[in-house]
């Protein structure tokens, strides 16, 4: 099951709208499959991010990945206790493991993103081959 | 929790425990357990338990064996006592590598165990190199195999034979029970810890993972998946066929020097060994450390003055050393340990200097 409160991008981000502003992380299906995470480059405050571009890189232990934004913004506040505690995605991935918030530039983007149920599909075909 | 491959006889036991699973060579085999990092970390400490059930075994017999094992493989086959092991390598004319193995000789048969990954190219090679009076047996689906590594690994195999493992050197083999089963095992391993390595027809697959299991309870034993049997062996400086050796790289170049006998006998590849060695090396795989928190992995470009001269070949974050560690392939001029290099990891440059391998070298074997 994962959280129904969040919107999914088909590259294992979620997003967490409130007002004009959205929290962004990974996963737990993407963590998972990472395995260990080591180290997470993040971007800095104020950088835009656009919409499905990589705006912060997690290397784990047996890969480097990039994230994808799920909407366009600014950055407005990245998570500073990744950089001590890279872990804490794998931990707590919808909770202490947030990576970034954003300034959402265009509501309508969000549109572009799945849905809870959606996201289930998904992660069921990607396990199923 | 779903990969395709072919299954080894533990799979179902991977699957109970909720092992993370790949595809490797075909095989679907568990990547990580619970964490690469903490399996990894178990094994240096303690004790894991590893399926290779996926590596190839290939039985040599016949009254010729013993010239065809000579003529197939680098290392001097002929020094090996009954039951002694011995890590080698086959190789072209041309001195490029098919595979790195072990090569154990037993009472009726030599016994080469290999990389899954070249298991039917190694047969076929082999086919392909037969002598009269010689027969190769390719044995590998009718062979389990279970790892037990770490410092307390004889601690647990203790309790589940009476064969004098005290008497059982680093790379001898005996032939005994192990929890009533009788077969083959050997002190020997790929993560520079003291270990075994125990080979048992696949229906005693169950029982044997489940009494290991019990054993190692109070050690804390934990199946370790391939992640950390890759970043065990990295830190050991272990080549990895396919990564830091191939069909591309000569036993000269990669540092396996040690095992290619140009003196001692005639083998395949060895001419072409000779003249490599005749006019030097041009190349030669290195250990590389890198500075700062970043992590190298295969492919990345290393550069020596802002010009790239190598690839990486093997990289990882070490996490008993916690720094990157990688090996990689530089020309002999820029091989020497403390040489300053650059390695590109994803377009920053990071610095780096030529390291002494194993990397780690506070393993328990000996």
């Amino acid at each position: 099951m994962v959280p129904d409160d969040l919107r999914y991008t088909k590259k294992h981000e979620w997003i967490k709208v409130n007002g004009d502003q959205g929290t962004v992380g990974i996963t737990d299906y993407a963590q998972g499959e990472l395995g260990d995470i080591v180290f997470v480059e993040l971007p800095t405050k104020g950088k835009k991010v656009e919409q499905m571009k990589p705006f912060a890189t997690i290397e784990a232990v047996k890969a480097v990945s990039e994230l994808y934004a799920p909407v366009s913004g600014e950055v407005l506040e990245v998570n500073s206790q990744l950089t001590d505690k890279p872990e804490l995605i794998n931990s707590d991935p919808y909770g202490e493991g947030w990576i970034i918030k954003l300034r959402i530039e265009d509501p309508s983007e969000l549109e572009n993103l799945l849905s809870p149920a959606d996201y289930e599909k998904l992660i069921e075909e990607e396990e199923g081959h | 929790m779903s990969a395709k491959g072919k299954r080894t006889p533990f799979y179902e036991l991977h699957a109970k425990v909720g092992a993370k699973m790949v595809n490797f060579a075909g095989f679907a085999m568990p990547i990580y357990y619970r964490s690469i990092v903490a399996e990894h970390r178990r094994v240096r400490s303690s004790v894991g338990m590893f399926d290779l059930s996926h590596m190839g075994e290939i039985e040599v017999r016949g009254p010729e064996a013993l010239q065809f094992v000579q003529k197939v493989t680098t290392n001097d086959a002929s020094k090996l006592a009954l039951y002694q092991v011995q890590y080698s390598a086959m190789c072209y004319p041309n001195g490029g590598i098919v595979d790195d193995l072990l090569v154990y000789r037993l009472r009726d048969c030599f016994l080469f165990v290999v990389n899954a990954s070249n298991i039917e190219k190694d047969f076929q090679w082999l086919q392909e190199n037969l002598e009269e009076d010689v027969e190769v047996k390719n044995r590998s689906d009718q062979t389990a195999l279970l790892a037990i590594q770490g410092p307390r690994a004889r601690d647990v195999l203790a309790k589940l034979t009476k064969a004098n493992l005290n008497g059982l050197g680093y790379y001898w083999a005996t032939e005994g029970e192990v929890d009533g089963v009788r077969m083959l095992f050997s002190r020997t391993g790929y993560t520079g810890e003291d270990g075994f390595e125990l080979y048992f027809p696949p229906h005693y697959a169950s029982q044997l993972w489940t009494s290991v299991v019990e054993a190692g309870r109070e050690y804390g034993i934990e199946p370790i998946g391939l992640g950390a049997r890759d970043s065990l062996r990295l830190e050991m400086g272990y080549c990895l066929y396919g990564n830091d050796i191939d069909r591309t790289t000569t036993p000269l170049e990669a540092g396996l020097g040690w095992i290619t006998k140009l003196e001692a006998k005639d083998f395949i590849g060895k001419e072409a060994l000779l003249d490599q060695k005749e006019k030097g090396i041009k190349r030669k795989l290195v250990g590389i450390e890198l500075e700062n928190n970043s992590f190298p992995r295969k492919g990345y470009p290393i550069l020596l003055d802002g010009k790239q001269q190598g690839t990486i070949t093997s990289g990882i974050f070490s996490p008993s050393l916690n720094v990157g560690i990688a090996m990689g392939y530089l020309p002999t001029e820029a091989s020497a340990l403390g040489t300053k290099v650059q390695v590109e990891v994803r377009g920053k440059m990071v610095e780096g200097r030529v390291v002494k391998r194993p990397f780690y070298t506070y393993g328990s074997h000996r």
